[in-house]
Parts: structure tokens; sequence; C-alpha cells
């Protein structure tokens, strides 16, 4: 599907910049051009088509359903799924979580959302794709949802209420099923989709600088580690690893565009992909930015318990992987 | 007119004011911005997405920042 890529990058390569085709040089450069080149086409294509369903299914359409039909002990992962489409910035958490409250949908299940939100977004999906190919992007995309509906489900059987900040126990209170009916927007398709384009179009433009230096960096890292490099201290023999990536990622902040070319590297030369998925989903799905944020509605404990049990369940799924992959 | 930018400043929130402030400017808009941070009168408006925008108490817009072109046609419209 990406031949054509590969030989224009081996024609920039060895013929315009005419480097020989065994120097490392070569060899970082190629994989500079060709990854970049088609990561950008990838993360265009899904951001657009993540868009276009969220025109659809904007979050106030999805709290509405949430909070007016009955789903029976589904509502937590249909919770998660909405989230996997519902873009994410993590300063609209708060609104975002006081809306849900108020419009009487249980912690548990705000939580599922809030979890897979930013864990399953569009730009962790298109650079997945571009660097880990289907079938990995298919498992990192199934766990995050299973995750965010896991966790909102133990989160839920704690009774955490008590554990918000006053004013948001207040609203809490005052929470009513019965809110104004989510209006749908009559735009036609065809007014829309220049919309979708240009927002598509911001987000890559924002995240460009990161992304080609984070492949610029794996590019390098790949020509000049040897293969199998870390397979001796961060193998699957290594019971650690996975806890250690994990605990090292959470405060880290959720620039996924920079951090995961260099970890598909790591995963090239010898760290198993179960490790680097817990490490990945630690990155993109929690960050101290985050939990500042949420300070607003909720008291340290609960950011703790929140963070705590969200990194204990990507610690099971990076095991689960390592051994099942 | 009142214009209000409702963010709690992240930087689409900032960039969606600096553009508000921008059009107004070019186009001698009489008008009042205001940048409202404060997330107890930014629940008051309804919305679950930052960054909003508010011309005289009706939210136009929320979650995005559009183009200036897009952004202009929607305060001339309430104008």
């Amino acid at each position: 599907m990406f031949d054509w890529i590969q030989n224009i990058a081996d024609y920039i390569v060895y013929y315009i910049f005419s480097i020989s085709e065994k120097s490392h040089l070569a060899k970082a450069l190629n994989f500079f051009i060709y990854e970049s080149v088609k990561i950008i086409i990838l993360l265009v294509l899904v951001i657009f088509l993540m868009g276009i369903i969220n025109s659809y299914f904007p979050v106030e359409r999805v709290k509405n359903y949430l909070s007016q039909n009955k789903l029976y002990g589904f509502e937590y992962v249909t919770a998660s799924l909405f989230g996997t489409v519902t873009p994410f910035c993590s300063c609209s958490s708060v609104p975002l979580f006081i809306g849900f409250v108020s419009g009487g949908i249980p912690l548990g299940v705000t939580f599922a959302f809030l979890i897979t939100s930013p864990l399953v977004n569009e730009v962790a999906v298109g650079l997945f794709l571009g660097l880990f190919g289907f079938k990995t992007t298919s498992i990192y995309v199934i766990s995050g949802i299973l995750l965010g509906t896991i966790s909102g489900i133990i989160l839920q059987y704690f009774n955490l209420e008590k554990y918000l900040t006053s004013w948001v126990i207040e609203i809490l209170k005052n929470a009513r099923k019965e809110q104004e009916a989510y209006i749908k927007e009559k735009q036609s398709f065809k007014k829309r989709l220049p919309v979708i384009w240009y927002e598509a179009l911001t987000i890559i433009k924002g995240i460009l600088p990161y992304l080609l230096l984070g492949i610029a960096l794996g590019g390098l890292m790949h020509g000049y580690i040897p293969k199998g490099f870390f397979e001796d201290f961060m193998g699957k023999d290594n019971w650690l690893a996975v806890p250690i990536s994990t605990v090292l990622a959470v405060p880290m902040y959720s620039n996924a565009s920079g951090i995961l070319p260099v970890v598909q590297v790591f995963v090239d030369k010898g760290v198993p992909l179960g490790t680097a998925i817990a490490f990945m989903m630690a990155v993109v799905g929690l960050s101290l930015p985050e939990a500042m944020l949420l300070k607003k509605v909720m008291t340290w404990k609960l950011i703790g318990i929140f963070f705590g049990t969200v990194t204990i369940c990507i610690i099971i799924s990076g095991y689960l992987f390592n051994l099942i992959l | 007119m009142e214009i209000k930018i409702l963010g709690t400043g992240c930087p689409n929130c900032l960039t969606l004011e600096k553009k508000v402030r921008n059009v107004v400017n070019e186009n001698s808009i009489d008008a009042k911005i205001t940048m409202v941070k404060d997330i107890l009168q930014i629940m008051s408006y309804n919305i679950m997405s930052t960054p909003a925008l508010v011309i005289d108490e009706e939210v136009i817009l929320k979650g995005r920042v559009p183009k200036d072109s897009e952004l202009l046609a929607l305060i001339k419209s309430k104008n």
C-alpha cells in the first residue's frame, strides 16, 4: 500500500543525495522520509474520519443519551465507546466532568468516558496505524475501551462521590436527568466538510514539529542501535519492565506525537509490545496537567484513587499483552 | 455588542481570544470582549467543551476554533 512512498524515499536518498545504501546515515534518512510521509497521510485520514463521526455525535448528544437511557450495566462500555470518537482536549475535561455529573450520570460511567477519551483519540490512533500497523492498532483501541470500562466499574464500586470538591457535591444534589434535549444541527454533510477539514489541518499543524522531531530521533536510533539491543534488560523475562515503564510515563505530558515514533524503535529493537503499549497508554491517558485541572472538581484523594486505579489496570494489561502477543 | 470567550486558559482558548480581537479590530466592530476563565461562570452557559464563543449571552460556537472568515461572518450575523 505504501510502496510508492518507499520508492520516493529511496530515490531521494540514493539518487538525489547519492548516499551509499549501506551507510547508517542513508538508513536513518530513508526511515525519516518514509515514516514522515506515511504517518502524516494516515494521520490526516484518521483525524478527518473521526472529525466526521464526531460532528454527528458531539459530546452534548452523548451526555443526553447516557443520561436519559437505561442501559442495564452497558452504560460503562457505551460511555467508553463514545469516548473513543470524542476528540479530547485536557482543558475540556472539567466542563465535561461537570456536564456529565449534572446530567445525573453515575461517577463511574463519567470516569469510563474520561479514561477512554484521551486514551483512544484521533492522533494516537493515526500514529499507531502509521507506526505499528492495523493489528496492533486494533489491539490498542479495544484494550483502551476495555480499560475505560473496567476502571469505570471499579471506581463506581468505591462510592467516591464524597471525595468530590464541595461545589461539585452541591451540583450532584441538584442533578437532573431531564434536561433540554440535544438540538441536532441541521447542516448538510457538504457544509460540514470544510469545517472538519480545517479542524484536521489545525490539529496536524499543531503536532507536526513534535512528530517530525520524534521521527527524526527514531530514525537516528533506528540506524545506530543494533537489533535486539533491549532484549537483555527489557525483555519479557524482566517482570519489572512493565510497572517501571508505566509509572515513568504517567507524569509525562500527553505529547504522543513526539514519543510514539521513538517507542516504535524500542519495539523494533527488542522491547516487548505489551510493555510498550503500557508505556504509551500511561503517556497518553494520564498526565500531570490533567491532574492539575481535575483538582478543581476532585480532592487530591480522589485524583489519587483515579490515577492509581487506571495505572494498575494499565500495568495488568501490559502483562496480559506480553503473555498473549 | 458583548463578546465573551469561555475557556479555562488552554492554548485553543487563547487562540480564539486572539482571533476574536483581531477580527473585531480589523473590521472596526464595536464590541466589548471579555475572557471568562471562571469554571462556575463557564458552566452556567451549559457547555461541555471549550473554548466557546458567546455573543450577547448566546452561545454561538463551542469546542473549536473557527477560521477568521467564519468568525467574522458569525459576529456580523449577530451585529
